[in-house]
């Protein structure tokens, strides 16, 4: 066991657990935002998707003690009310189906989109590998199209 | 709190009002076999409850996995209550057995059968409303009318919100005549309306089973026989008991559960034990199972066919006669829902209070009832919106683990699976032989077909499914081979891979004959409307119409660019009749791309324009997915994948373009849960032997080499 001062969503926590537990089960388990989920636990399916400062990480294979001082965000800490552009476009296109994956989804949207504000279908093909396992994919790279004509103000082709 | 009712003639009619304290109103009605038997009291499964000051609670009674229905049902009662959707509240209703009843998300079946008595309901709360008003205003309810919730009086200015009517309307009669709104002046049926939880999805402050934390409850991981048919022997735990965060071992049955303080810890702890493990069954592997169950083709089953039209010995020894045979193979495959199975459970001595993600709230009240033998008025049920269904979360067991963990430690506990537990035990889709064989004529016309099926499964063929009923001579055959692998229904039970089996070896037929695949169904569709043979199950005209449709998006048999192939998948059940065309890409190396599937579906009138198309976008997605990529192999009982890293999902960019239309319609509406996946298999398949002249015979299609 060992002490970690960990940010997440802006908010400092102090956690003593084992060096080997992963990111996710530490923002689960002890801070308690359960938005952010468990789906394989070998970073195959993207459900843990959380941003480690602007990069998009898959926390279940993230010991906490490779955390280092960088900031965490979780999909709480996304917007006050559900209004980042991201969310609004998930929302307004009816995207979820069990809505299960979705957190990791959106996560790893915004990544793209801070990265490439105007992905091309490749870039979404090659970016966004978290599995739904509804298959809601459709609906999401409708989505992300959206998401990014709100961040941009232009149109995507 | 006053209480009267009316009982029409239907029991299925049922409504109960009662006065709420503090003004307000509610409207309680029964809803599909809520009946508890002959003379007993009715019970009521959904309400409608208005508010003094106006709002409008609709409660939504049945199990959510994605499949949209606490948004449409309460979409339908809406409708006829003539209110705005902003102005009403959806509550998900917990089971309560003395309340509730038939509570399910399986078959495809919530939108159907709720939708006489959620349109009645709803419109009996607006008479309600009529009657109050007029009784206020001293004018024939005739004089009134409804709209945005608000009973307004014609050719007048007067008008009255709902929530004002409610005291008087608690006191007066239940109106016996209603009428219904006109299906074609729907203002919210047919509309596009996002699904009421999206902005706690979105948020992540949706609570999931797995999120279920409580004072003094404590999580439990649980080791379990690695192989079907496999025992607990004995174990040691003394590594496991040092794990930090872990509380406590307890052997339970031929399983061990590991309590402790977080989900990781446990999991931890489980790993560290070690387990003997013995059987006294025979452990067998995947071959074993496809050799039998083709020794037990050939041998033919020793019960009576399932459906039997005409004579197919006679039919198949007729001289001139073409033969057509086929033999196809379903591998097991998991349900793999996006959350694993997890519930909560607090056994007490005064009660069992149980709660998390399931399909089949009613049953796992009865079957802890009995486990535990107390009676099921000590058992509360509440359900979670469920991280995916798919069949998996009608099954008990992961339940009885929660009972059973809970008595075990005497605490609340919530108990979780790993992703290995989930897909690498517990219950799979049956694993399935087919061997088809057809004749036709010398004048080409189809005159025998048989089906002989087995599989671990009661009954792994769907005996009346096209061409039943366009056949003079028609046979179907099922075996059930026992296994200790334990399986479950899996979204469009059968259907989902018979439909492949059917419609590819229909296409074979109609490439063999040189008849066009689109008019060589749409003629045995007209023979069974013409000439039915036996039980018809579904209406051929409907199902025609789909496939025309389709055929007619897809520019079907016109020519097109340089590689581009189509295939067809044309499918009924559930009620729902779907058809799809794939269009596939032959690369120059030769690999095949799914580029489009064109799809039109006939579920009747259509409820949630918006819910329905992601229910079948992703049905089709889903069908494609498990076709191309599934399978679950064992050896010697133990499945050989656990995992993602072994077990193929499809992902984003194997997704193909999706084009769907909604055929336009009165008939009464039907569910989209299952329909939409198994015609996606055969369309891709058939559209594989466009392109490249290879029969596809089994699942995952990946093993034929064709596709990356
Ligand atoms: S849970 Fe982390 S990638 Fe699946
Ligand atoms: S919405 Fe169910 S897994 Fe993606």
């Amino acid at each position: 066991m060992a002490t970690y001062n960990l940010t997440i969503n802006k908010k400092k926590y102090t956690v003593d657990v084992d060096p080997d537990m992963p990111l996710l089960w530490v923002i689960r388990d002890f801070a308690e935002l359960t938005g952010t989920k468990y789906g394989c636990g070998i970073a195959e399916c993207g459900a843990c998707t959380v941003h480690l400062g602007d990069m998009a990480i898959r926390s279940c294979v993230l010991p906490v003690a490779g955390v280092g001082d960088k900031e965490i965000t979780t999909i709480e800490g996304l917007s006050e009310n559900g209004d980042h552009p991201v969310q609004v476009a998930w929302k307004e296109l009816d995207v979820p189906q069990c809505g299960y994956c979705q957190a990791g989804q959106i996560m790893a949207t915004v990544a793209l989109l801070k990265q490439k504000p105007h992905p091309t279908d490749e870039d979404i093909n090659d970016s966004m590998t978290n599995i739904c396992r509804c298959c809601s994919y459709t609906r999401i790279r409708k989505a992300i199209k959206l998401a990014s004509e709100k961040v941009t103000g232009q149109v995507l082709g | 709190m006053e209480n009267r009712s009316v009982n029409g003639l239907k029991r299925r009619d049922f409504i109960k009002i009662s006065a709420l304290t503090g003004g307000g109103i509610m409207l309680g009605f029964s809803w599909i076999g809520c009946s508890s038997g002959k003379g007993k009291p009715v019970t009521l499964n959904a309400y409608i409850k208005i508010d003094a000051d106006g709002k409008i609670t609709i409660m939504a009674p049945n199990p959510e996995d994605g499949q949209g229905v606490k948004t449409s049902l309460p979409m339908i009662v809406a409708e006829e209550l003539d209110v705005d959707w902003s102005q009403v509240h959806i509550e998900q209703a917990g089971l309560d057995t003395k309340k509730y009843h038939r509570q399910v998300a399986g078959g495809s079946g919530s939108v159907k059968a709720s939708w006489d008595p959620f349109r009645k309901a709803g419109a009996t709360a607006r008479q309600m409303m009529i009657n109050a008003a007029a009784a206020l205003w001293a004018v024939s309810p005739d004089k009134c009318y409804t709209a945005n919730g608000m009973v307004l009086l014609k050719d007048s200015e007067k008008k009255v919100a709902y929530g004002a009517l409610t005291t008087r309307a608690a006191k007066m009669p239940v109106p016996k005549n209603i009428t219904l709104q006109n299906s074609g002046t729907f203002r919210l049926i047919g509309k596009r309306i996002p699904s009421v939880d999206n902005q706690a999805i979105v948020t992540g402050s949706y609570k999931y089973g797995i999120d279920t934390k409580r004072k003094g409850m404590l999580y439990a991981a649980m080791v379990r026989p690695p192989a079907f048919g496999q025992t607990l022997k004995s174990f040691n735990d003394i590594e496991a008991q040092k794990s930090p965060g872990v509380e406590k071992i307890i052997r339970i049955g031929d399983k061990i559960a590991v309590f402790g303080r977080s989900i990781w810890e446990v999991m931890q702890g489980a790993k560290k034990i070690q387990a003997e493990w013995q059987s006294d069954v025979l452990l067998e592997s995947t071959s074993d199972y496809l050799n039998n169950f083709k020794a037990l083709l050939i041998k033919g089953p020793d019960d009576d066919p399932k459906r039997q039209d005409g004579d197919i010995k006679k039919a198949f020894s007729k001289p001139g006669i073409r033969t057509f045979e086929a033999w196809y193979e379903a591998p097991f495959i998991a349900h793999n829902c996006m959350e694993p199975m997890n519930f909560f459970a607090d056994v007490r001595s005064d009660g069992v209070e149980l709660y998390g993600p399931t399909q089949n709230p009613e049953s796992i009240c009865h079957k802890t009832a009995k486990l535990l033998g107390i009676p099921e008025d000590k058992i509360t049920v509440m359900m979670t919106r469920m991280g995916g269904g798919f069949g998996r979360r009608l099954m008990f067991d992961f339940v009885e683990e929660a009972v059973l963990a809970s008595k075990a430690v005497g605490a609340p506990v919530n108990l979780i699976w790993t992703r290995e537990d989930d897909m690498g035990g517990g219950y799979y889709r049956p694993m399935c032989s087919y061997q088809y064989k057809a004749a036709v004529d010398a004048n080409n016309n189809l005159i025998a077909w048989h089906n002989n099926s087995v599989g671990v499964t009661g009954n792994a063929s769907r005996p009346n499914n096209f061409p039943a009923g366009a056949v003079p001579n028609l046979q179907v055959d099922a075996q059930d081979y026992k296994s200790p692998v334990t399986t479950a229904p899996w979204r469009g039970p059968i259907h989902n891979f018979i439909a492949f089996a059917e419609q590819t070896f229909m296409d074979e037929i109609a490439h063999g004959i040189k008849k066009d695949p689109v008019a060589f169904r749409l003629e045995l569709l007209e023979q069974a409307k013409k000439k039915p043979v036996g039980k018809v199950d579904y209406d051929p005209d409907r199902y025609a119409a789909v496939i025309q449709k389709t055929a007619e998006m897809a520019g079907w048999g016109k020519p097109k660019d340089k590689g581009i192939y189509q295939g067809i998948g044309a499918y009924y059940c559930f009620d729902t009749y779907i058809t799809q065309i794939a269009e596939v890409l032959k690369q120059d190396n030769g690999k095949i791309k799914i580029k489009k599937i064109y799809c039109a579906v006939d579920c009747g009138i259509l409820i949630n324009h918006s819910g329905a198309e992601n229910e079948v976008e992703g049905g089709i997605i889903d069908g494609i997915g498990n076709a191309l990529y599934a399978e679950i192999t064992l050896t010697k009982g133990k499945p050989d994948q656990a995992n993602f890293n072994h077990y193929r999902m499809i992902k984003m960019i194997e997704v193909p373009e999706i084009e769907v239309q909604f055929i336009k319609s009165n008939e009464h509406p039907t569910g989209l849960g299952e329909p939409p996946l198994p015609p996606a298999g055969p369309a891709v398949a058939n559209a594989v032997f466009a392109a490249t002249g290879v029969r596809l015979r089994t699942q995952p299609f990946i093993k034929s080499g064709l596709f990356d």
